[in-house]
């Protein structure tokens, strides 16, 4: 009977441990197949597949350029007008907001978190895109277009899809994990010290502007990289959205392409080797940004929540 | 009349501070109405009970999502049964066996970052690693990609939850002399059993609008089909290629589809809170 426990003891122990391994050779698999997969392509064009701007299957001529450049400035877009915004709504949550209130917000913000990418998408190009085209292009042209340096960025005509209201669709869509993040790490402000800041006479701006967003500082910029992890990765809204050109244009409110939107539009009609394994190179290409970026931002949460351990 | 004092200034900038957390929250709320009534509009518009019992159409012909619900019904149902004894195995291996070993920290780690992968990339994975090998486009592919995806998060709320248990249950179990399998199936899991529903049902709200990695491995089918060594039809893979194409009647399925995800994702979600109101491991 005791032999039988230890037996099935050791079974479950196994199995369980097996279990939590398949996590760890997933994540080398992922590795391994994208750069067996881009192999050839990794040989044929170097480093330079990073730097070359051209993506033309005809000649069989392929640079990643324009899509990382997309990439990087949908996600600035969207961590430019996401940031401040979060911002507000982890404040307004945690120290304005009537009790209760508080609830009810909290989870239609993480609603937002759980409508799927493609329902964005849809909705970017049969709704967004042409309220954009007709009525924020053209403000934005008539009003930032004339300025010196950043003008330039709005002066083209618009078609509705285009790099900048992709980034503000991913803004949006980035806005609950940033903002939820945010709440977590405003929370665990300790209350003494924004009572000891009320009590010197400080307004509740100066409380959260010199109390708290200093004493979270670590788990902010851990909830803004987190948010631009999803960023980087987003795919079937860009795909919908952003146009897919692989033209490098200055002008935001023309289209471009991401390392996600070539491959969801381009893969499964790729035709010839090469072609297929230069798809696989944006994908490795995203996926080795995307896990720095994440692998950063757990570092930050981490190295947070070991100071607070320490702090009780 | 006073003077603008240092006081003055203070509380204006104070006024404007919180000023601008109420807009924004004002105005993120305001998309989520405008999304939320759009869909709704858009989807209840000409909404008919055909859409559940018709064949995806040829353009200009009518027709409904009856074999697009039916594979994503199937891919949802089979990845999930894969990934729910592998996750919660190895939730439990690392919240009761290795706790605090450096090998359950990295698999945390591991976890996480696998958790917010962008998951296009792990339907690059499944086509590298299965569907070149058996030479075809597959529903079993796609089953395999969003098990992958959904397993990360039945770990994480597993071990999440696991840890919460208190460790004199554990205790008690141990001294009336049941080995630590049965303390954990019968006790740990029995007390844990609500977190780790949680965690399923959160893996299949997550999988269901998940269209990037079946892309390139389960693909579509225009025809009913339940054979899963077949592409297979799936409501995100019909929805991305009605609404990318110039039909109208294409684009109104798209939009009934994206429709139907929306409110089972949203019902899923509140299903979740409502059966895990009072405790703060959701994140």
């Amino acid at each position: 009977m005791i032999n039988k426990g230890n037996l099935l003891d050791k079974l479950f122990y196994s199995f369980t441990w097996v279990s939590a391994l398949s996590v760890m050779l997933i994540m080398t698999g992922v590795f391994v197949s994208l750069i067996v997969g881009s192999w050839l392509s990794i040989n044929m064009f170097g480093v330079s597949f990073l730097s070359s701007t051209v993506w033309d299957p005809n000649t069989n001529n392929f640079g990643a350029a324009v899509p990382i450049i997309g990439t990087l400035t949908t996600s600035l877009i969207a961590a430019i007008l996401g940031i401040p915004l979060s911002f507000g709504i982890a404040v307004f949550l945690t120290q304005l907001c009537p009790h209760a209130l508080k609830y009810p917000l909290r989870i239609a913000i993480e609603l937002l978190a759980g409508i799927p990418s493609i329902v964005y998408g849809i909705w970017g190009l049969f709704v967004f895109a042409p309220f954009f085209e007709i009525h924020i292009a053209p403000w934005l042209t008539s009003a930032i277009g004339p300025l010196p340096y950043i003008g330039v960025l709005v002066r083209s005509r618009s078609f509705g899809i285009g790099v900048l209201p992709a980034g503000i669709i991913l803004a949006i869509m980035i806005i609950p994990f940033i903002s939820s993040v945010m709440r977590d790490v405003f929370e665990i402000v300790p209350e003494p010290l924004k009572e000891s800041a009320y009590a010197l006479g400080a307004t509740s701006w100066e409380v959260v502007w010199h109390v708290i967003l200093p004493y979270s500082r670590v788990g902010v910029s851990g909830g803004i990289i987190l948010g631009l992890g999803r960023a980087l990765g987003e795919t079937m809204a860009m795909a919908f959205i952003i146009g897919n050109s692989n033209q490098l244009n200055l002008s935001l409110l023309l289209p471009g392409s991401t390392l996600s939107s070539v491959l969801a539009n381009e893969f499964s009609e790729a035709t010839g080797d090469l072609y297929t394994s230069s798809l696989i190179e944006l994908g490795l290409v995203l996926f080795l940004i995307t896990s720095l970026v994440l692998s950063f931002s757990k570092l930050l949460l981490i190295r947070l929540a070991k100071r607070e351990g320490q702090r009780r | 009349m006073r003077l603008w004092t240092l006081e003055h200034s203070r509380q204006l900038i104070n006024v404007i501070g919180l000023g601008f957390c109420l807009v924004a929250t004002a105005f993120v709320l305001f998309w989520l109405l405008w999304i939320l009534s759009n869909l709704f509009y858009e989807g209840l518009r000409d909404f008919h009970f055909s859409v559940f019992l018709q064949m995806t159409p040829a353009p200009g012909e009518p027709g409904g999502l009856a074999n697009a619900l039916w594979g994503s019904l199937l891919l949802t149902t089979f990845a999930i049964l894969v990934a729910i004894p592998i996750g919660v195995l190895a939730g439990t291996y690392l919240a009761e066996f290795a706790n605090f070993s450096w090998f359950a920290a990295v698999t945390r780690f591991v976890n996480d970052v696998l958790l917010s992968a962008p998951s296009i990339v792990i339907g690059l994975f499944v086509y590298e690693l299965y569907v070149k090998s058996v030479g075809h486009f597959s529903g079993w592919a796609g089953v395999i990609a969003l098990a992958v995806i959904a397993l990360p998060i039945i770990l994480r709320t597993t071990d999440d939850i696991l840890r919460l248990v208190p460790v004199n249950l554990r205790e008690a179990s141990a001294a009336l002399g049941a080995p630590q399998w049965m303390t954990i199936t019968h006790i740990v899991f029995r007390v844990a059993k609500r977190g780790i529903i949680t965690g399923i049902l959160l893996a299949i709200a997550r999988i269901s609008g998940e269209t990037a990695p079946l892309l390139f491995t389960a693909l579509n089918n225009q025809f009913f089909s339940s054979d899963l060594n077949q592409p297979i039809a799936n409501l995100p893979n019909t929805i991305f290629k009605f609404a990318m194409s110039p039909y109208a009647d294409w684009q109104r399925l798209a939009w009934q589809g994206s429709f139907l995800i929306t409110l089972w994702v949203l019902y899923c979600n509140i299903v979740v809170r409502l059966f895990f109101k009072s405790s703060g491991v959701i994140r």
